[in-house]
């Protein structure tokens, strides 16, 4: 009887179980895929340990002086990061509120129908080209030309409306408004493309019912659209924030590295990233020591910020499902 | 009475602004106003760049060693070649690694415990602040050796791209279709072969869109290099012998050091160097793109 098909086929060499070569190479690819893993997982591990760790000595001799104190004098031995701490916070919110306000705005202005699909696309570009460049070339930028725009403004600023506390000093160079206003920048790209993600994930049939109701084009983005999409954008303006607060060169080339907390925008203030790129280069045993602890502070409240934000991009999304 | 009229109560059907519409008119003109804003910081960085660094840039920017003080001339070869050298170190300890653990996330064991935790630990390395890789480089690689060195900054540049690696790749690898992995399982295939011979080859454009958005991040930080490669003033190779284990210099850093000197020459190099900085950025972005088009 003639079977169909084997005349054309050599079966021992097609059908086969692996060889116990193919079962090997199989067996130790999944063990190194295996291994990668768990070292990009004790990597995490190992970066919180090894701060912590380097940190310890500090810890232990001067507990929570170091982020409750106000001095920083090396000559002195004393140091204290709580300036450090105010300046990270205050210019962080000033960033998210400008470029919360601006980030947000473009986020509707790219998905509400205000805009051929084209123009579109050229003003995303530009989001994501502001994106693209480096934080030191923001750095370079906000020296040369943020700083001797906004003098003017801020000298006027001064004078007439001077006992309010935030316009309290002089701009003298550089000072925690320029610095606010480059880092708002940067983080403005974040924010605008995690609220266009919530903005898009919104049902079409959300709007075309507030339509339907007769709302105007804005009634209906805002008492319709963004509504709907808060918890998302509201998690945008979480990870922006925990952006602003890691953000490290344009603050360092802006902000005039001065510990002193003060409310005025004019002045010089600090950051904990900032005074870790300029202090670390040349420091000694004893303010390496601190400045891992500056470095576990740091780490601390980035991760809270970023964790919570993105729990709660997860919880957005899986709410518009 | 042959006219027709509509009655004088009827609301008029013409827009008028007033009211809720002359709201919204007005809404939109402030929605376009801040988009304006928006874009103006770009235009102003791309035009400082273009006159000041432009009018720097020239063949000796790129042949010779920084100027130092009152010095004239002078340029940023050596800077190029570092960086270009820290984020070839840095890509080859992230990609492979990357790729591999992706392959495992999105392959092997997509919803095992091991995964679930890897993933998020990528999740919040993402997150971890530039400056805090540099500190963890120097804690790691500086002290041990005791030296800087370019070793010691790549180091730091492959914690930042390994977490955009791992978790671009295994988005990647998700979205090849799973009849075809079906088709490969049914025919007999390993995990090994399936990954090799269909995952990787169809998710490979969607890959390499991830690693260059690495590359172009790293490229361009300059926190995590400051105290792990500092800066070098000589070239990388000297007397044809590579010097891995002294300071390095880079073009970041370079325009960071250059930007607080109180000499023109000097920043008009950093601009100089900002403009080739952010062309290989955004060479290496456009890149991605092409690489990024969805094939199915």
């Amino acid at each position: 009887m003639k079977k169909p098909f084997l005349h054309n086929v050599e079966t021992d060499s097609i059908c086969q179980p692996p060889s116990p070569s193919v079962i090997f190479v199989d067996r130790a690819f999944r063990m190194l895929a295996r291994l990668g893993v768990i070292l990009v997982f004790s990597l995490i591990v190992v970066l919180v340990l090894e701060i912590g760790i380097k940190a310890l000595p500090s810890i232990q001799k001067s507990g929570l002086d170091v982020i409750t104190g106000t001095v920083w004098d090396v000559g002195q031995q004393k140091f204290g990061i709580l300036p450090a701490i105010w300046g990270t916070l205050y210019s962080s919110l000033i960033a998210l509120f400008v470029g919360g306000f601006f980030g947000i705005s473009m986020a509707i202005f790219l998905t509400q129908d205000f805009l051929h699909p084209r123009l579109a696309a050229i003003f995303r570009a530009i989001v994501e080209l502001l994106a693209a460049i480096p934080s030191v070339v923001y750095g370079l930028w906000g020296i040369f030309v943020v700083i001797p725009a906004i003098r003017p403004l801020t000298d006027e600023l001064n004078e007439s409306l001077g006992w309010i506390p935030f316009f309290s000093s002089t701009l003298s160079g550089p000072g925690l408004l320029p610095a606010a206003l480059v880092l708002a920048i940067m983080i403005l790209p974040t924010i605008a493309a995690v609220s266009q993600d919530a903005l898009r994930a919104v049902p079409l049939r959300t709007k075309q019912a507030a339509y339907g109701m007769g709302t105007t084009h804005w009634e209906a983005i805002l008492k319709v659209m963004v509504p709907t999409a808060a918890t998302g954008i509201f998690g945008s303006l979480v990870l922006g924030l925990g952006r602003a607060l890691g953000e490290t060169m344009a603050l360092a080339m802006l902000i005039g590295n001065s510990n002193q907390i003060s409310l005025s925008l004019f002045a010089p203030a600090n950051t904990l990233a900032a005074m870790l790129a300029l202090n670390f280069p040349e420091a000694g045993p004893s303010e390496i020591e601190v400045l891992m602890y500056a470095a576990l502070v740091l780490m601390l409240i980035t991760l809270v910020v970023n964790v919570l934000g993105s729990m709660i991009i997860t919880y957005a999304q899986r709410g518009m499902k | 009475m042959n006219e027709t009229s509509l009655p004088e109560s009827t609301p008029s059907l013409q827009r008028k602004l007033e009211g809720r519409a002359l709201r919204s008119m007005l809404l939109s003109i402030l929605v376009w106003i801040s988009a304006i804003l928006t874009s103006i910081p770009l235009f102003s960085v791309l035009y400082m760049l273009s006159t000041r660094g432009g009018a720097r840039l020239n063949w000796e920017a790129f042949t010779e060693l920084p100027p130092a003080g009152f010095e004239m001339g002078g340029g940023f070869g050596n800077a190029l070649v570092g960086t270009l050298f820290m984020v070839g170190i840095a890509s080859l300890i992230a990609i492979p690694l990357g790729i591999l653990a992706a392959i495992f996330l999105a392959e092997l064991g997509p919803n095992s415990k091991l995964a679930t935790i890897a993933r998020f630990s990528a999740k919040v390395l993402a997150g971890v602040p530039s400056i805090l890789a540099g500190v963890f480089a120097y804690a790691t690689v500086v002290v041990t050796t005791g030296t800087y060195s370019a070793i010691a900054g790549g180091v730091a540049l492959a914690v930042l791209m390994l977490p955009i690696v791992v978790l671009t790749a295994e988005e990647s690898m998700k979205m090849v279709p799973k009849i075809m992995k079906d088709a490969a399982y049914g025919m007999g295939c390993t995990h090994t072969q399936v990954i090799w011979k269909i995952v990787l080859p169809t998710g490979m454009p969607a890959i390499l869109t991830g690693v260059m958005l690495a590359i172009a991040r790293a490229s361009g930080e300059t926190a995590p290099l400051l105290f792990t490669a500092l800066f070098s003033n000589y070239w990388l190779i000297q007397d044809g012998r590579l010097d891995a284990m002294n300071p390095t210099a880079s073009l970041a850093v370079l325009i960071y050091n250059f930007s607080g000197m109180p000499f023109d020459n000097q920043i008009e190099l950093a601009w100089a160097a900002s403009l080739v900085l952010v062309i290989i950025v955004l060479i290496i972005n456009a890149i991605s793109r092409i690489f990024g088009k969805p094939k199915f």
